[in-house]
């Protein structure tokens, strides 16, 4: 009669051995109480005893082979029996491997498809009453030899198994194939009150069954990412009835709106962007306003100061100052700066006209009736037309520095920041400084980066040096 | 107040009783000359004489009839079993006489019966002497079930169990007999039917009776260590059982585990389990858990005993189970 030696449970924790060596290959004669192998556990290098005689009919596990605790290792016998039966289902290959990898995939099924194994217990309850699962659970604990249990040992507790409600899941899928959701009574309560859909909340507790905590710390942007991301993997499931947390409102385009959208979409995907940056000292630029500030009737704003400085740059540099027009780049003559104003519907872009030849006085007052007549809708569209460069400023909002979509047909648009104060290095000491960026977004059909460099040096050195701006 | 054994204020209820009422008194084997096989009727057999205090032969179901046929005629009867599990042999008085007779007369003949005695297992005391009776009692109609953890709830409960019209079945344990309680000296009485939250918690309510009690309060003990408040609950009286204690709390902490020494199918945890989930099904935030003894007779062995009886291990997993930790 041919016996198997499995794959013991050598310490409290092993889930697997893997054979280190064998001590006997097929043919040999085995004592009870031979060591015939070395099994690596998660602890230690074991001795791997026989506890009954005979000759080895079959290794099934090579050295090196991790093996699930019960898994067959070594059939002994009589030498010539049969040994078909003990090595599986006939099949002539290697069990102990096979074995090794159902366990394996079993393993990935659980994880990944606790679903399905709880929709077959449900079906056992259906067919044996719901007073027959307990008496079940017991059914399985019985079996608990076979190695095919030996691995729930690590889920089901025999004695206490109705407490495991199975691992938790996790896994987002709290949809059974039969697309119902798995939610907590009280989930589902929480969810109506609240008009979320459970369909689309992610559930953290078993089965991904949608728990309490999932509702309170549902937000709508988790949804979409949830939803997008089971539309990828899932076909689409009936969506369970419901609303959202807070109405959607649809809000009609806008004009403004729809020419933002057109034009910028325009520029943006067809105009190859690329962005240089400056970090320009302002300490003598913020002396300098200080000072006129002091003897001039309208107060000039560093973007005054910033407008003036790249009209100056414009003239000196022709290509910034142009527009691609297909088969001819156009060099403006004029060098007209536009500049963003924010309103409450979007932005425009009112155009100061020939700001190179402006002194900062009339930039300023132009600037500000730019801005009023913008927020009270009356700019005509003469005042947006006709740009050559356009300075966008964020530096009142506290932005230390941004990229801006070029305003076409603009090839380059100039995206100020806010001057910060900084420690600089100055004759090797560190001084407090006065700093700002800006972020030029250049048209690469019209501008190359040296181009852009070159501008941009310019506009440091004249807000650097803001004298250089009266020459 | 004085700390009092679980003994001393069994004893202590049956001579308040008996001082109080001359048809009281208590039969049973070992219970006279013998100061009864767990003390707890020590120094009654002097103090009321053995009209009152009577040793009985080995024979339950001969002395749980005759307490029947007493409790008929008139006087009020405590029995004492040396354990419930020989009990067993007077099932047929209990079941079919003590707690059917008043329901089978149109209520015309009352019987004020205490069945006492220890309960469930105590140790390694083999299979057939460690079962826990009282999912098996509250079973049937017409008894009351009884199963304190603590001796001020036994002394309020016993007195009210002797003064009460029907039969009670009380459960009391081995193993809790030398366990201290401070307990009034002053007489007081405790309602029949009333659970008691024991501890309150926000996150999980526990429901544990007799022995079980001080299991899951260890268990909750320890889960406050890792900030998990449970609220524990000992319903004292197992029928009639206050129901509506348990579903306040539950509707507090959307979560409950129930905490049994019976086997599992059909037992208090199953019953308590099933009104919950019927009553309180919108606050259920995960299916109640339930931590039993096994659907397995209580083994000798010492390892395989310490398997089979609830630690607070297994309250702590349940409880981790229904709050959804780990």
């Amino acid at each position: 009669m041919a016996t198997v030696i499995d794959m013991p449970k050598l310490s409290d924790t092993m889930e697997e051995g893997t054979i280190a060596k064998w001590n006997i290959k097929e043919g040999d004669k085995v004592e009870p109480g031979d060591v015939v192998a070395e099994v690596e556990t998660d602890k230690a290098t074991m001795d791997l005893e026989a506890f009954d005689g005979g000759t080895v009919l079959k290794i099934l596990a090579d050295e090196g082979d991790a093996v699930p605790v019960g898994g067959k290792l070594v059939i002994l016998g009589e030498e010539g029996e049969d040994i078909s039966d003990l090595e599986g289902d006939g099949d002539s290959g290697d069990s102990g491997k096979k074995e090794k990898s159902e366990e394996k995939s079993e393993d990935k099924d659980d994880e990944e498809d606790k679903g399905d194994e709880e929709e077959k217990e449900d079906k056992d309850d259906k067919e044996d009453g719901d007073a027959a699962k307990d008496g079940k659970d017991k059914e399985k604990e019985g079996k608990s030899g076979s190695s095919k249990d030996e691995k729930k040992g690590k889920d089901f507790d025999p004695l206490f198994g109705d407490l495991k409600e199975g691992k938790k899941g996790g896994n987002g899928k709290q949809q059974d194939d039969d697309g119902r959701v798995k939610v907590s009574p009280l989930a589902r309560k929480l969810a109506e009150d609240r008009g979320i859909d459970v369909g689309r909340v992610k559930g953290s507790g078993p089965q991904g069954r949608v728990v309490k905590a999932d509702i309170e710390n549902f937000k709508e942007e988790d949804a979409k990412a949830a939803q997008a991301d089971t539309k990828e993997k899932e076909a689409p499931k009936p969506s369970v009835s419901g609303t959202s947390l807070r109405e959607d409102k649809d809000v009609k385009v806008s004009q403004m709106r729809k020419i933002i959208a057109k034009r910028l979409s325009e520029s943006k995907f067809t105009s190859p962007h690329f962005y240089e940056t400056v970090d320009i000292d302002m300490k003598r630029a913020m002396e300098v306003r200080e000072a006129i500030n002091e003897i001039s009737d309208v107060k000039i704003s560093f973007n005054d100061l910033v407008v003036k400085a790249c009209a100056v740059a414009l003239r000196r540099h022709p290509w910034v100052n142009a527009s691609w027009m297909g088969d001819v780049v156009r060099l403006h003559g004029d060098v007209n700066v536009a500049v963003a104003v924010a309103v409450d519907e979007g932005l425009l872009t009112p155009v100061i006209r020939h700001a190179d030849q402006k002194g900062l006085r009339d930039i300023s007052i132009e600037t500000k009736d730019f801005a009023t007549r913008a927020r009270d809708k009356k700019l005509q569209p003469e005042d947006w037309e006709g740009s050559t460069f356009t300075v966008s400023n964020l530096g009142m909002y506290g932005i230390e520095e941004f990229t801006a979509i070029i305003n076409p047909p603009n090839a380059a648009i100039l995206a100020i920041g806010a001057i910060r104060d900084v420690p600089v290095v100055e004759n090797g000491q560190v001084v407090p400084g006065k700093r700002m960026k800006v972020t030029m977004s250049s048209d690469h059909r019209v501008v190359d980066g040296a181009k852009a460099a070159e501008f941009l040096n310019t506009v440091r050195s004249l807000l650097e040096n803001p004298a250089s701006m009266l020459l | 107040m004085a700390q009092k054994q679980f003994r001393e204020v069994i004893r202590e209820a049956i001579r308040e009783e008996m001082e109080r009422d001359e048809n009281v008194f208590i039969m049973g084997e070992e219970v006279a000359e013998y100061n009864g096989a767990y003390k707890a009727t020590q120094g009654l057999l002097d103090q009321f004489g053995d009209k009152r205090v009577l040793d009985t032969p080995i024979s339950e179901l001969g002395f749980a009839g005759l307490g029947v046929g007493a409790a008929m005629n008139g006087l009020r009867p405590i029995v004492e079993f040396m354990t419930f599990n020989f009990a067993l042999v007077g099932v047929d008085q209990i079941i079919n006489n003590a707690a059917k007779i008043r329901y089978m007369s149109g209520g015309q003949v009352k019987i004020p019966i205490v069945f006492r005695g220890p309960n469930a297992s105590a140790g390694q005391l083999g299979a057939t002497h460690s079962t826990s009776f009282e999912s098996f009692y509250a079973h049937f109609p017409g008894l009351i079930t009884i199963h304190p953890s603590e001796p001020y709830d036994a002394k309020g409960l016993l007195k009210a169990a002797i003064r009460d019209d029907n039969p009670v079945i009380f459960l009391e344990s081995e193993q809790m007999y030398g366990w201290k309680q401070e307990v009034p000296d002053e007489e007081y009485l405790l309602p029949i039917g009333k659970a008691k939250v024991k501890r309150e918690g926000k996150d999980v309510t526990v429901v544990a009776d007799g022995k079980m009690y001080h299991v899951a309060k260890k268990a909750a003990e320890e889960l406050a260590k890792d900030g998990v408040e449970v609220e524990l609950i000992d319903p004292r009286t197992i029928k009639p059982f206050d129901m509506k204690t348990v579903i306040e709390s539950v509707k507090k902490t959307n979560r409950c585990v129930v905490v049994d020494e019976s086997h599992p199918f059909g037992g208090v945890a199953a019953e308590v389990g099933f009104q919950i989930q019927r009553d309180a099904f919108d606050y259920l935030d995960a299916p109640v858990q339930r931590v039993t003894i096994p659907d397995v007779p209580a083994p000798f062995s010492r390892k395989l005993f310490d398997a089979w009886i609830p630690g607070p291990k297994q309250v702590i997993d349940a409880v981790n189970t229904v709050t959804y930790r780990k």
